[in-house]
């Protein structure tokens, strides 16, 4: 509601005009804030595509049907994957840019820097997430596209392709380093989004520390026990 | 007792610097510093330079102090500045090594010394209540829950010493800036400004070359006044918000470097 | 036989600040930015004089010799800072903190300066809570008073034990925002070796860049030193390394009159000297006798540990002596009691030189949580330096030099006798009398920079009558030449010892000699000894390195150099002062029960010196002191 000039600031949408989100880029706390956003998306499909791996212990026909269901609309299924692809692009893109930063904001490197509280997985996120995003590629080429499958591959039929995939060792071997890396990226990300995105309570931080440091690991251990029942002949 | 100390000379801000080795006798109940000028004098004796290290009170209070002792800010004992921090720490024998803060915001000027004008303009951008002298109303006119109160004594308590900067990977300031923010955005007085203040030292701290937060808590590992992390969270969910509400596209001006406050 | 004059405007008390207020002169608000101000030192009188002189228009270039204005010791301020705000409801009122401050400095302050200050004060308190100052607060969200030294009234306001540093860091700000603003431009690492006089005012100074060595000469309409006080002459004090005389040594050898040197105070609250390599020594906040109790065994020599000394065989000597002021009597009757115990062998620690100042009482009576909260950091400090933790050992405390009431002499306009040269803080002698009371000197600062210097320099700067200067004028390169010299003579005397070990044995004189009980033969004999020092300091020192760079020993030799000329006008100041008053205490002067005797028939003057040259001996300018409204008594605490 405007009466000639008197607009109220507070009722006003505010704008989003490029510039501001621009700016909002350009500043490191609005790249944080950005990649916890991405983040949040990136981990809620780590955690349902967990869920849907885990289907595989119920038999072939359920993982397999869950896959044909997810097949079904495609619309669907293109929008989440771009959805996905954009997320993973903005948030490497802003986690490469911060980490060449590092280069600028202490040209003179100590000849030795001790960590005292500071966690293996908090420093090693740009390390974690390369080989994240590396994982990615390679488990599209071979768990979806198949191109890089080890194994002969089957369309839209993940049960058998899982485990004629990790039945070659090197693979399960690959998955299983992979899933470290996610472990870790977790550990660290999931508490740092809300350090990011501005949530810090005495009380609550502190389990928001260790739920992310369980969540991780439990993230890590449920998808490596894929390669290693395939391998130890638990799933056949 | 006896150590052996391994220091950072560099005679000013275009010479390479180098570590150079220096034996001196100490006892338990000196500070550090004291230990130090203990040194130095004999440095002097032998007519050679004395190391040069930035220090005032030696109360902890002035944050001028401070360079690290075998990679940890201020030294093992934390929190506390390193003119508080005493021999008793030590063992005889001991080998350390001390190490100028290092940064691109801060530009070494001598040895120890370096150049934290950066954080002067950081708070010149925005880190102030602006009240005119004379103008403010009666004290008790503004009620201030205690808590609130406590908390932003806490924040404030930042001595600008800049360990949290030099012990930051990234070498980003966000806990100075993060205090200050905290600090006023708790308080009524400080609602005005606090969404421009946000985005002006928020859009300094970057200008400057200070790096960013990855939340790892080194810094508040190190900080002798004991600010927590938190305050970074806090500074971060005014800086969303403020650019949320922003009505105006370009960002502000920031202070130059070369110009004041460090004329 | 004056020829100073106060200007205190005529006029009841009560109306006299008002009423000068309204006739000072005023500058048109397009004129202001014509005009330049130099404000020398950041700590509270400075900081808040720069920010408000610069928020009204003027330019004002400001400066400090540390790496930023922030560090300026008035941060190490720990306990408080009074104000008449009777929030208590305890009787307080602008007069009752007036009459305290006159007579917690022994009836040697002006009146009229006293009561400007205790008017004042409340407005000290609305400025800093909107500045953000978090200061210590009730639960029902107003703010929390504290009691201390000298007062029978809660009247001290507190943020934790850090009040000058949230005070300082309000001011800083209000600095830094007119930096930012460009009306203030601010310079750090520079010391002021010179003062620049033009015609007979003070139009600029000259500083050394110490990060260059660069000699740099800045000129102005008006010169504000606000540069602290001269308390590391002892070497061993509570102030920061840093801290020296330097500024206001130059503008007295320029002319500037000194005043009341010999007032110096000594803290009862540090913590004992440990060894020969002591630095500087570290107070413990005044309001920690709040709820400490001050005690030594009754026994001397009775080395058991404090723990194990029975309730009965403690003195509780405060308490004893002053039952109604006990262990908040003021500072420099508690520092006395001290010394006299330890001078009876009853004194505790390394040397018998410290008193017990215990705890125990306070947290059986509040509890821990309570006593944290008062002095959490303090404790943790304590500790820190000592290894003891004060909940379970009582502290050992030792009296040590904290504040100088003396400096240069100011006009109620906080003018110095040089036209254009004003002098606020610690730096002017103003306020205080012969004694300061606790948390009046964060007062002081703030009353000076925030409402009195930007009004009186504005009229100062209205009153017009002086011709445009630059950098080129003959007195600034003189100046400079002057500056120069003296640097290259410290560099060329190549000598043996080092600027410290001269520092360190001025201390030693001056504190044994000109300490906390001073005589005719002590301070003869520190006046023969001194200049025999100073003569090895000008034959023997050593500074090593060069000019043209960063050199901390450069530094020290400039201040320390004044420092010799210093002591001796404070020794010399205390020959001449037949009396014992305040932080002055002269054994020949004192009454059967060793409390200080003042003798106001013929010492209630202000003694203002006037420097005649290295080797001459100072004149004596005599300001009386008149008081019209209070009836001059004796200070009695008990």
């Amino acid at each position: 509601m405007s009466v000639a000039g008197t607009k109220s600031i507070e009722t006003e949408a505010p704008q989003a005009s490029p510039g501001a989100l621009l700016a909002f880029w350009n500043n490191p706390i609005g790249k944080k804030a950005l990649m916890s956003l991405t983040g949040i998306i990136l981990s809620l499909y780590v955690f349902a595509h967990l869920l849907g791996n885990m289907q595989i212990y119920v038999g072939a026909e359920a993982i397999n049907g869950y896959a044909h269901l997810l097949h079904k609309n495609l619309a669907l299924l293109w929008t989440a994957r771009v959805v996905l692809l954009a997320a993973v692009l903005v948030h490497a893109l802003a986690g490469v840019q911060l980490y060449l930063n590092k280069a600028n904001t202490r040209p003179v490197q100590y000849a030795e820097r001790v960590n005292i509280i500071s966690t293996t997985a908090s420093r090693t996120m740009i390390w974690s997430g390369v080989l994240i995003f590396a994982f990615v590629i390679y488990h599209v080429l071979d768990l979806t596209v198949g191109v890089a499958h080890a194994g002969p591959y089957e369309d839209v039929m993940p049960y058998q392709n899982v485990l004629s995939g990790f039945r070659f060792l090197p693979a399960a071997i690959a998955y299983v380093v992979a899933m470290v890396g996610v472990g870790f990226h977790l550990w660290h990300g999931l508490y740092s989004l809300f350090q990011s995105l501005g949530m810090s309570h005495p009380r609550y931080t502190p389990m928001v520390q260790k739920g992310a440091a369980i969540v991780g690991t439990l993230v890590a251990l449920a998808n490596i026990s894929v390669p290693i029942a395939v391998l130890t002949g638990l799933l056949r | 007792m006896r150590l052996t100390l391994e220091i950072w000379r560099q005679k000013n801000g275009s010479d390479p610097g180098r570590f150079v080795t220096y034996e001196v006798e100490a006892n338990e109940h000196m500070s550090f510093l004291e230990m130090l000028d203990v040194l130095n004098q004999g440095l002097i004796a032998k007519g050679e330079e004395p190391v040069a290290f930035d220090n005032d009170c030696r109360e902890g209070i002035c944050g001028m102090c401070g360079f690290l002792i075998d990679g940890q800010a201020h030294g093992p004992n934390h929190p506390g500045t390193v003119c508080q921090l005493h021999m008793r720490f030590f063992h005889d024998g001991q080998k350390l090594r001390l190490e100028p803060w290092r940064a691109a915001a801060f530009p070494i000027v001598k040895d120890l010394v370096v150049n934290r004008s950066a954080l002067d303009r950081i708070i010149a951008a925005g880190g102030y209540n602006s009240v005119r002298t004379g103008s403010a109303p009666e004290a008790n006119a503004i009620l201030i829950n205690k808590n609130d109160s406590d908390q932003a004594m806490e924040a404030a308590a930042c001595i600008g010493c800049g360990a949290c900067v030099a012990a930051c990977p990234n070498a980003a300031a966000a806990l100075f800036t993060g205090a200050k923010i905290t600090q006023l955005s708790l308080l009524p007085q400080g609602q005005p400004e606090r969404y421009i203040r946000v985005i002006n030292m928020a859009g300094q701290h970057e200008s400057e070359g200070f790096g960013h937060c990855t939340s790892i808590g080194e810094c508040q590992a190190v900080c002798p006044a004991g600010i927590k992390i938190e305050v970074i969270a806090r500074m971060n969910k005014d800086f969303i918000r403020a650019s949320l509400k922003r009505r105006e596209t370009t960002p502000p001006a920031t202070i130059s470097k070369s110009g004041s406050p460090y004329a | 036989m004056t020829d100073l004059n106060s200007k205190i405007p005529a006029g009841p008390l009560e109306k006299k600040w008002d009423e000068h207020k309204a006739h000072l002169k005023l500058v048109n608000p397009a004129n202001k930015r014509k005009h330049t101000v130099i404000v020398v030192g950041t700590g509270l009188a400075g900081a808040s004089a720069a920010a408000s002189l610069g928020e009204m228009g003027y330019k004002v270039l400001s400066f400090c010799f540390q790496d930023s204005p922030r560090r300026a010791h008035s941060i190490a301020a720990q306990g408080g800072i009074n104000a008449a705000k009777n929030y208590q409801n305890d009787g307080d009122s602008v007069y009752r903190l007036f009459y305290d401050t006159i007579k917690g400095g022994d009836f040697r302050a002006r009146e009229a300066n006293v009561y400007r200050l205790a008017q004042v004060s409340v407005n000290i308190i609305d400025q800093c809570v909107a500045q953000g100052v978090p200061f210590g607060r009730e639960y029902s969200g107003t703010l929390a008073n504290r009691s201390f030294g000298g007062a029978q009234v809660s009247r001290t306001f507190y943020a934790r034990g850090q009040t000058g540093q949230q005070l300082l860091l309000g001011a800083y700000q209000a600095l830094m925002k007119q930096v930012s603003a460009g009306t203030v431009v601010h310079h750090s690492r520079r010391e002021m070796l010179e003062l620049v006089v033009v015609d007979g005012r003070a139009r600029g100074i000259v500083t050394r860049n110490l990060v260059t060595g660069k000699i740099e000469s800045h000129v102005a309409d008006a010169v504000v030193l606000c540069t602290g006080g001269y308390g590391n002459t002892f070497y061993l004090s509570t102030n920061a390394k840093g801290c020296n005389a330097s500024a206001i040594w130059r503008a007295h050898r320029k002319g500037a009159f000194f005043a009341n040197p010999c007032y110096t105070q000594i803290h009862p609250t540090c913590i004992p000297k440990s060894g020969e390599y002591q630095s500087k020594l570290t107070l413990m906040s005044e309001s920690l006798r709040n709820d400490g109790r001050v005690w030594v065994p009754k026994k001397k020599g009775d080395h058991r540990p404090p723990n194990e000394i029975p309730e009965d065989e403690r003195d509780y000597y405060l308490e004893r002596v002053y039952p109604s002021f006990g262990n908040l009597a003021p500072r420099d009757v508690s520092s006395r009691q001290a010394k006299y115990a330890c001078d009876e062998g009853r004194g505790v620690g390394p040397g018998g030189l410290g008193v017990y100042l215990d705890f125990g009482d306070g947290i059986k009576r509040l509890g821990k949580k309570v006593i944290d909260e008062r002095y959490g950091n303090l404790f943790e400090m304590y500790e820190r330096i000592t290894g003891d933790d004060p909940h379970v050992v009582p502290m050992r405390i030792y009296p040590a030099v904290h504040y100088t009431m003396g400096g240069l002499w100011v006009d109620y306009n906080l003018m110095s006798s040089i036209p254009g040269l004003f002098v606020g803080g610690e730096a002017n002698f103003s306020d205080h009398g012969a004694n300061r009371l606790g948390a009046s000197a964060l007062m002081q600062g703030l009353a000076d920079g925030y409402f009195v210097l930007p009004f009186t320099v504005s009229d100062y700067l209205a009153s017009g009558g002086y011709a445009k200067v630059d950098t080129n004028h003959a007195a600034v390169k003189d100046a400079e030449r002057e500056v120069q010299g003296r640097l290259d003579k410290f560099l060329a005397i190549n000598g043996k010892n080092s600027v410290d070990h001269f520092h360190r044995a001025l201390g030693e004189i001056m504190w044994e000699d000109c300490g906390m009980a001073r005589s005719k033969e002590s301070l003869t004999r520190a006046l023969e000894q001194i200049p025999k020092l100073q003569e090895q300091f000008w034959s023997d020192l050593r500074v090593t390195g060069a000019g043209a760079d960063l050199n901390q020993e450069l530094e020290k030799a400039g201040r320390v150099a004044d420092f010799f000329e210093l002591a001796q006008l404070l020794c010399y100041d205390a020959l001449k002062r037949e009396e014992s008053c305040g932080g002055h205490f002269r054994v020949e002067h004192q009454t059967p029960d060793g409390e200080a005797k003042r003798n106001d028939a013929e010492f209630a003057y202000v003694a203002a010196w006037e420097w005649k040259g290295a080797d001459e001996t100072p004149e004596l300018h005599k300001e009386p002191l008149v008081y019209e409204n209070i009836q001059l008594a004796t200070r009695s605490y008990k």
